[in-house]
Formats: C-alpha cells, sequence, structure tokens
C-alpha cells in the first residue's frame, strides 16, 4: 500500500473515484509536467495549479462545482436502441460501450441535470470526453432534447458543455442525423426565447461543433481548447503545409470572431451566472459560495425523476 | 470513351473483345464478325446486370464517386428551365463547389441548390471537387431565406465528398457555417426536398439536405465518414474501406431500412453514368412526386413536418 493513501480524504476519493487507481495520487501535467496532487488538483478543477493548463473535468464533478452547494436534480435521458447498425470493427460496439461504462461510471457520454447557480435555476449539459471520445450518437442526441424540453418545460436557460472528437461512427449515419436532431433541439429553446449559452471544453470537434455546440446565444470557451470541424492533421495532409502556432485553439477562434469569450474555468461559474442572469432581465446575483438550495426552493421542490441522483 | 471501375475490369474486357472484332472487320472487307461480336454484346450485358444486382457497399461507394456519373450541372440543365445562378454570400467570396440560383421544375419556380464536383480537371480545381468551403454554406443560407421569403420550394442536389477541411475554411469558421445552413433547413417556412445524387459526405452533405422529404439515387451513399477516413479511425488501416463501408451501412437500402430517407430512386442497369438522360429524367419524376406531397401544408405545417422527422428519426435500428 503506497504510504501517501492515508491523506486521502474519502469524500474527495469519491468524487473523482472510479477512473483512477488508488495509487494513482499524483498527476503529471501533461503541459509543464509538474507532478500535482489529486486532491489540490480536483479542488483546483483539474486546472494544473503552475501554468493554468485546462485538463479534462469528468461532467459530475463538473456539474457538482457548478450548481449551488453541488446539487443537482438529474434529468433522464431516454435510452435509445442499443447498436442500431450491428456495428463491428476490430471489435464490437457493444463491447466497446460496456468497456466505456465501466471505465467511467456513467452510462452514456452526456450528463443532463438541473438546480441553481447564484440562485439562478437553470438546466445544464455537460459532455464527457472520458466515455468513447465524447461522441455524439444516439444518446448524446437524446439527452440534449432531454435538455432543451426540460428547459422549456420549467422556462430556464440551458447551459451545455461541449467536448467530444464528433459524431459516433459506430451509429453511422445515425450519429450524422444527430445534427439536425440537436438542431431541433437548439431551434425549441430559441422559439421560448430561453438562453442557450455553450462552453466549449476541450477538444470540441467535428460534427458537434458544426451543429448544438456552435449555435449558443454566447459561446465561450476554455482556455487552450481545441475547437475545429476538421482537425489539424486532416487539414495538414490535405494543405501540405505546416499550421500557425495555436491554430483552432479557443484563443485563435476568438481572434477570428468565433467565440465571445475565452474563460479560465474557476472564473466560469460566475460569469455563467452573471450571463444568465443579464440575458434574463433578473437583478446581480448575491454571489460566493452558494449553500444547497433550501428545501422550498424550486428545484428542491421538484420530485427528482426516475433514475434521478441528488449529489451534495 | 468508357471509365471503367475496377470491379468491372473483367466486362471491359469483353467489351473491348466486341468492339476489337468489329474495328477488325472494318479493315479487312468481307470478313463477317457480326454473329461473335453479338454473342460477345450478349455476355456482357449478362455480366453488367449481375454486377449491377449484387453491389457491395465498397462497389456501391466507387459507382457513387463514378467520374462521368451525372452531376448537378447536368440535372439542372436537363431538368430546369429559366436556370439563373445566384453567386455569392455578401461577406467574402462565391464559393462555386456549391451552385444556387432561380429556376423552373415543370413550370413552377424554386430555388435550386447543390454540390457541383467539376468534371474534368479544370473545373474540379474550380469547384474544389465539391468540397465547400464556410462561403458556400452561407450563400445556401442566403439563398434559402429568399425563398423563403418569396415562398418558393427548395430543392438540393446532393454530391460532396464533404466540408473542405482547409486553413482558411477553419478560419472563416467552417463549423458555424455548417450549423447555420442546418438550422435554416429545419427553420424555412417553404418546402425542401432533397436528393443525394452521388455522395452524401458526412456533415458538408447534412447542411443542405435537411429536408422535409430526402430521396438517394439507387447506388448514392451518404455516410457520418467516408469508408477510408473510417477505416484509418477503427481499424488503423486505410486499405480496410471494404470492411468499413460494410459497417458504416452507407447505401441507400441501409438508410431507407432506418428511415433516414424516404424514397430510393432507382438506376439503369450499370449506374447512373451508363445512361443519364434516364436517371436525370427519373430524378426529375421523384422531385416532382415529393413537391407534390407536401402541397397544401402551411409554413407552421413544413417546419413541424421537418423537426418530427429528425426527433424520430433513429428510433428503430436495423433488423438483426
Ligand atoms: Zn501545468
Amino acid at each position: 500500500m503506497n504510504w501517501i493513501s492515508n491523506y486521502v480524504r474519502p469524500k474527495i476519493n469519491s468524487l473523482f473515484s472510479r477512473r483512477e487507481v488508488p495509487e494513482n495520487l499524483w498527476t503529471k501535467c501533461d503541459n509543464c509536467g509538474t507532478m500535482l496532487f489529486h486532491r489540490e488538483l480536483a479542488e483546483n478543477l483539474n486546472v494544473c495549479a503552475t501554468c493554468d493548463h485546462h485538463m479534462q473535468l469528468a461532467p459530475r464533478a463538473r456539474l457538482t462545482a457548478l450548481f449551488d452547494g453541488g446539487v443537482f436534480v438529474e434529468v433522464p435521458v431516454p435510452a435509445p436502441t442499443q447498436d442500431p447498425l450491428h456495428f463491428r470493427d476490430q471489435k464490437r460496439y457493444p463491447d466497446r460501450l460496456r468497456q466505456a461504462q465501466k471505465a467511467t461510471g456513467e452510462p452514456e457520454a452526456m450528463l443532463v441535470a438541473e438546480g441553481e447557480i447564484g440562485r439562478t435555476p437553470i438546466v445544464a449539459a455537460a459532455q464527457d470526453f472520458s466515455f468513447m471520445a465524447g461522441s455524439m450518437g444516439m444518446y448524446v442526441g437524446n439527452a440534449i432534447l432531454a435538455a432543451a424540453e426540460r428547459a422549456v418545460a420549467l422556462q430556464r436557460p440551458l447551459i451545455l458543455f461541449s467536448a467530444a472528437g464528433g459524431a459516433r461512427m459506430q451509429e453511422g449515419i445515425l450519429s450524422l442525423m444527430q445534427m439536425p436532431r440537436t438542431t431541433v433541439a437548439v431551434e425549441m429553446l430559441k422559439e421560448a426565447g430561453l438562453p442557450y449559452i455553450v462552453v466549449l471544453t476541450h477538444p470540441t470537434t467535428g460534427g458537434v461543433t458544426a451543429s448544438y455546440a456552435m449555435l449558443g446565444d454566447v459561446q465561450i470557451a476554455e482556455p487552450g481548447a481545441l475547437i475545429c470541424f476538421a482537425g489539424p492533421r486532416v487539414i495538414e495532409q490535405t494543405i501540405r503545409e505546416k499550421l500557425p502556432e495555436g491554430f483552432q485553439r479557443a484563443e485563435y477562434l476568438l481572434d477570428h470572431g468565433m467565440l465571445d469569450r475565452v474563460t479560465h474555468r474557476l472564473k466560469l461559474r460566475e460569469e455563467l451566472i452573471g450571463v444568465t442572469r443579464l440575458l434574463l432581465g433578473l437583478p446581480p446575483a448575491i454571489m460566493g459560495d452558494l449553500p444547497a438550495p433550501a428545501a422550498e426552493a424550486p428545484s428542491a421542490a421538484l420530485t427528482p425523476p426516475k433514475g434521478g441522483d441528488v449529489r451534495g | 470513351m468508357t471509365h471503367y471501375l475496377e470491379f468491372e475490369k473483367p466486362l471491359a474486357e469483353i467489351e473491348g473483345k466486341a468492339e476489337e472484332l468489329r474495328a477488325l472487320a472494318r479493315r479487312s472487307e468481307g470478313m463477317d464478325v457480326e454473329k461473335e461480336a453479338k454473342a460477345l454484346d450478349d455476355k456482357a450485358r449478362v455480366m453488367l446486370r449481375d454486377l449491377y444486382s449484387g453491389l457491395t457497399p465498397w462497389r456501391k461507394t466507387q459507382v457513387a464517386r463514378h467520374p462521368d456519373r451525372p452531376h448537378c450541372v447536368d440535372y439542372i440543365e436537363a431538368l430546369f428551365t429559366d436556370w439563373t445562378p445566384l453567386a455569392g454570400d455578401r461577406n467574402f467570396a462565391d464559393d462555386t463547389a456549391v451552385m444556387g440560383g432561380l429556376a423552373r421544375l415543370n413550370d413552377r419556380p424554386v430555388m435550386v441548390l447543390g454540390h457541383e464536383k467539376g468534371s474534368d480537371t479544370q473545373s474540379r480545381l474550380e469547384r474544389n471537387f465539391g468540397m465547400a468551403r464556410p462561403e458556400g454554406y452561407r450563400k445556401a443560407i442566403r439563398l434559402m431565406d429568399m425563398a423563403d421569403r418569396f415562398g418558393l420550394p427548395v430543392v438540393t442536389l446532393i454530391d460532396t465528398p464533404g466540408a473542405y477541411p482547409g486553413k482558411g475554411a477553419e478560419e472563416r469558421g467552417q463549423s458555424e457555417a455548417i450549423a447555420r445552413a442546418t438550422q435554416k433547413c429545419l427553420q424555412i417556412g417553404v418546402p425542401l426536398v432533397s436528393v443525394v445524387i452521388g455522395e452524401g459526405g458526412s456533415g458538408g452533405a447534412v447542411a443542405l439536405a435537411t429536408g422535409n422529404r430526402v430521396a438517394m439515387l439507387e447506388h448514392a451513399i451518404y455516410s457520418v465518414i467516408s469508408p477510408e477516413g473510417c477505416a484509418s479511425i477503427l481499424w488503423k488501416d486505410a486499405d480496410k474501406m471494404r470492411e468499413a463501408a460494410e459497417a458504416l451501412r452507407l447505401t441507400a437500402q441501409d438508410l431507407q431500412q432506418l428511415g433516414v430517407i424516404d424514397r430510393i430512386i432507382s438506376e439503369p442497369v450499370g449506374g447512373a453514368h451508363r445512361d443519364k438522360a434516364r436517371t436525370m429524367q427519373s430524378v426529375g419524376r421523384a422531385l416532382q412526386r415529393m413537391l407534390d406531397d407536401l402541397d397544401g401544408m402551411d409554413r407552421a405545417a413544413l417546419v413541424a413536418d421537418r423537426r418530427r422527422k429528425y426527433v424520430e428519426m433513429g428510433a428503430q435500428g436495423l433488423a438483426a
């Protein structure tokens, strides 16, 4: 047993556990090489304390950090037909799915929840890059439709965190059809006059960028995030030239007019509260580390839907 | 000159032999080869029919990309009158990989949009092989808007390997342009009918093909990624494109079964390129029928019809 495991508090451990072996208590920053202690890294929302490099943050941890007091209620996502094409490459698609489910402890690549941020009721959806590269198939389409429907039913804004390598190839044409399908979800929000805010995280590429991830009323990206349609390697092969430094990174897109803002992860929550309340015509929020909403608050008053999960 | 595909090699040999015989007869007087040549013709006809009745997905991919296949320009010339091309996105450039303009289909004014790959070296370069840049999608958005305001149905002809993966295209917002074009397809209060005439390549196709009714030619393909691209990612070997083409289910027949397309338009024996005129007439009839289907629907009904189509899509997988 590793000597340092005594120092791991069970709470943090459970928050970030399933994908990490107990002995693996340090993470090396893949940008600057600094060894980062897990607990500190988790408290810093997976941002390197030395160089500010933003590492991947799983949806559950992200939403816990986003919602007041870390409390949210999951919005159920209808299960799609499994393996609609009977797809098999070197592995069977159901086996790949099971493997991803085991590794992440999540059913699929998107988590949808409702709750409050700065006492502002919202619906949020977060995509999980660690689940088959966050790829968009029928489930992710269902999740975005469920998120939009819930937002419209409750008359709340939708905040969506994107992270994906693109479409889920194992679902073939049906993954491609999630582009128009998720765009219908965006249309539902637009028609209801509800804000739709997209936070693009590293990486957001392919059909995901070319649909719901680029259709937000406000487009915010995390620093350094790769955001593109075609990936840099494909482009280099096509045009046979070296791409400039920082090409397709968040800051580059901001320079080229494709984003509204690039915002540090630790400032994101405050900014989302501010933007949301401005768009809704609400007074400024009381900032700070808010406790969970009181029992009579709207989100807590709702009966958790089937399969719901309240995290505190 | 006929351009034979790799799998048509045995056919090329027989047809070549028949041609050789006839050429020989023309040079030497009194030589009668007609009977022999005729037998070869018959053999070739049977072979052609057999080859095309059981095309594998990879062979269909090759047929869909055949250089002699009728392209968007051919359809516009054959099926529409009063063709009036309209150019430019009013922001940056005119992208000729996407054709757009006003025309009449059986006298009815419509807006036509389509990808054009080009048919010789020069036009292929000009058209960027049918791979559109953001300007192409933004031109399409502008023209769909115009059609919407003047109550003109929109007809789109889909034939693209995909959106262009270039530096400038990315800088000018390829993703945003595709997303907005798809969104515009969903928003317009006029009928939108699409036919995949060749290659329906990924997001670059969806941007113009999110219609009320979508048809595909019998040997056209429509896919989230090219078989070669899929093979190199999932098989780590680009030469596994046959396997990838099978797995992706990119044929018109599979897409109809999955409920992604509404109808399949038959091609002549040996593919669209062996009888262009007949192929184009079939497409013309299909377009008319799809527009007739939508006659009498008001703006709200047309928008609702499209939304329902895409929301419900994929509820059913392929039979085991
Ligand atoms: Zn670092």
